[in-house]
């Protein structure tokens, strides 16, 4: 009898094993595809060190851009400071920008009026997420960059310029991750606030924020891994000019804006070249370290929520 | 007398949070509304024009079109779909009905993670190197719907993952005490029944891979070669369905004619261009809710 059973399951149990392994092959094949760009990007990012001989400090605090040529000592012009710092601005300026309007809305849409939220407005912001980084890039050139020269004088181009257009392409995502975690905070906190006689005000200021603190911070750091990795909308729009940045509203160049404009005139092997690959690798890092950090966060956050 | 002074002043407190919270969703809702209407209308008198949809691409004259580029994104779009929705519903299946909590899990949980926040262009870098350089295929429609597939498989993962964990316990349960394996219980009940949520979510990431540029510059390239629809030749350069051939998309295409600058009537190309990127990407949000909701209706109706 316990035999026959034990026959009648083999069939079962293949199949189940077939779908464990066609399952898990797909989840292997990209993990070996992820794991193979970071390794080639890495190998390829740390030539300019090994291959090219430049040392690494003047790679980051270096601020000349001109890997055609070399310094003094013989070593490349190869300062990528200006780019970080340009990056590094964008990202701050257009989270700075871009929070008020998503922490606003997304109180809105959790506390206010949550019947226009999930009828108008969230699919609202789904078509604004939608919308192509090149089309964000050429209505900024069209109406951000003679907006910022009308009153900043010069050509328009710059910080300032890139840092709206990327409030723009980060506010859908800094949104929608609010509204989740304002939602996730428990009823019965807003309950006892009102308990308590606070007007709606006091309750979102005093109990609902600080109670979404980290979700809230979640989103403002996917925000800004966003921004600190889109090429073209900035390319566009920043001006391109490798010098660190002295104004928001001068020429300004990005990690991004260099490699988009400059990776197709360079032939492989140049030195040029390969420091482009190691401003691609800086790229890299930076997100992975923004990974790390939303990691900690809830990490931290989770026992409390 | 001082309490009630102080409760007058939380309230009027509570009248001004709300007046700037409408506000602030005012003006986004204006501001995006704005943009759209901008996008469409300043491009508008190109949208009709069969001349501009089906025509050649200049370089240094007016008048170009953009013929090959409408077809290279459709025909792009079609084969990152194709790439990307076995390998992600397999992944997603993985994910949610087969994972155990885990080193094994979290790892994998982590790596797809970190593949959606990585920037398209260090993904279209990638792909240069691999496809291009190290494989040998050149700026081509292949290495750019693999691109586009590394772009897309998290986003895909995702929306169908949630989709499968948003079908209730009791489905999975029914389907488990009747003897079905875990396999069978996700093909026959669970897939069904997330189907509306699935198709909505693969309509919406075509969408979003429809107007990716960064990760399309160095795979499949920045040229459009004109294409010749009676030519069945899979090696020739003319021939549209050939996939070693280089392929610029309209994203692309808008991003380079700006770049370069050299085409005359750059302002008109251009915004024609993004007002018929604009309106495909609104029609897939459309098509998205409206197929949902059909799916869904059918579903519940049964």
């Amino acid at each position: 009898m316990a035999k026959g059973e034990e026959k009648a399951l083999r069939p079962k149990r293949a199949i189940e094993r077939r779908g464990l392994a066609i399952t898990g092959a797909c989840v292997l094949l990209v993990a070996v595809l992820v794991l193979t760009l970071i390794f080639m990007v890495a190998s390829r990012g740390l030539a300019t060190f090994t291959t090219d001989g430049t040392p690494f400090a003047s790679f980051m605090t270096g601020t000349t851009w001109n890997p055609h040529q070399n310094d003094a000592n013989g070593i490349p012009l190869v300062g990528a400071l200006p780019m970080i710092a340009g990056s590094f601005s964008v990202t701050l300026l257009s989270c700075l920008i871009a929070l008020p309007f998503a922490l606003g809305s997304a109180i809105f849409v959790v506390e206010v009026n949550p019947t226009f939220g999930t009828r108008v407005f969230q699919p609202l912001t789904e078509l604004l997420v939608g919308i192509p980084s090149v089309v964000f890039g050429l209505v900024g050139l069209r109406i951000i960059v003679p907006w910022t020269r009308s009153w900043a004088g010069g050509t328009g181009y710059g910080i300032l310029s890139g840092s709206i257009v990327l409030a723009f392409m980060i506010l859908p995502t800094v949104t929608s991750l609010s509204i989740d975690a304002i939602r996730a905070v428990p009823q019965s906190y807003r309950d006892g606030s009102y308990g308590l006689g606070c007007t709606r005000w006091q309750t979102i200021a005093h109990v609902v924020l600080p109670s979404a603190s980290s979700g809230i911070l979640t989103a403002v750091i996917l925000g800004m891994t966003r921004a600190f990795g889109e090429a073209l909308a900035v390319q566009m729009v920043v001006g391109n000019a490798a010098q660190i940045p002295t104004s928001l509203t001068t020429p300004a160049a990005t990690l991004t804006s260099v490699i988009t404009t400059s990776m197709g005139n360079e032939a492989m092997g140049t030195v040029y070249n390969d420091v482009l690959w190691s401003l691609a690798l800086v790229l890299l890092i930076m997100s992975l370290v923004f990974i790390l950090i939303i990691h900690i966060i809830g990490r931290k956050g989770a026992p409390r929520g | 007398m001082a309490s009630s002074s102080a409760s007058a002043r939380a309230r009027r407190q509570d009248h001004i949070a709300t007046g700037v919270l409408t506000a602030i969703v005012a003006v986004i809702c204006v501001a995006l509304v704005a943009i759209v209407v901008y996008i469409v209308g300043s491009g508008a008198g190109k949208l009709f024009d069969v001349s501009f949809l089906t025509g050649k691409p200049q370089q240094f004259k007016a008048g170009g079109g953009i013929g090959p580029e409408l077809f290279n994104s459709f025909y792009l779009l079609v084969l990152t779909l194709l790439l990307s929705l076995p390998l992600s519903l397999g992944a997603a299946i993985y994910l949610a009905e087969y994972a155990h909590e885990g080193p094994v899990t979290t790892a994998a949980k982590t790596i797809i993670e970190t593949l959606s926040s990585l920037p398209s262009i260090v993904v279209g870098l990638f792909g240069m190197l691999f496809f291009v350089l190290q494989l040998g295929w050149g700026f081509s429609i292949m290495s750019g719907a693999l691109a586009l597939t590394m772009f897309n498989l998290p986003i895909l993962t995702r929306v169908i993952q949630q989709a499968l964990e948003a079908v209730p316990r009791d489905q999975r349960d029914a389907g488990l005490a009747l003897g079905l394996t875990r396999w069978e219980t996700t093909i026959h009940i669970l897939i069904p029944s997330a189907m509306p949520a699935i198709v909505t979510g693969v309509i919406l990431s075509a969408g979003r891979v429809f107007g990716e540029a960064a990760a399309l510059i160095y795979t499949a390239g920045q040229s459009a070669p004109m294409l010749d629809f009676t030519n069945f030749d899979l090696s020739s350069a003319s021939c549209p369905w050939n996939v070693w051939r280089p392929a610029e998309t309209l994203a692309v295409h808008i991003w380079k004619i700006n770049s370069e600058g050299v085409v005359p009537d750059l302002a008109a190309v251009s915004s024609g261009t993004a007002a018929v990127l604009m309106v495909c990407i609104l029609a897939f949000n459309i098509i998205a809710r409206i197929v949902g909701r059909r799916l869904e209706r059918r579903l519940t109706a049964e």
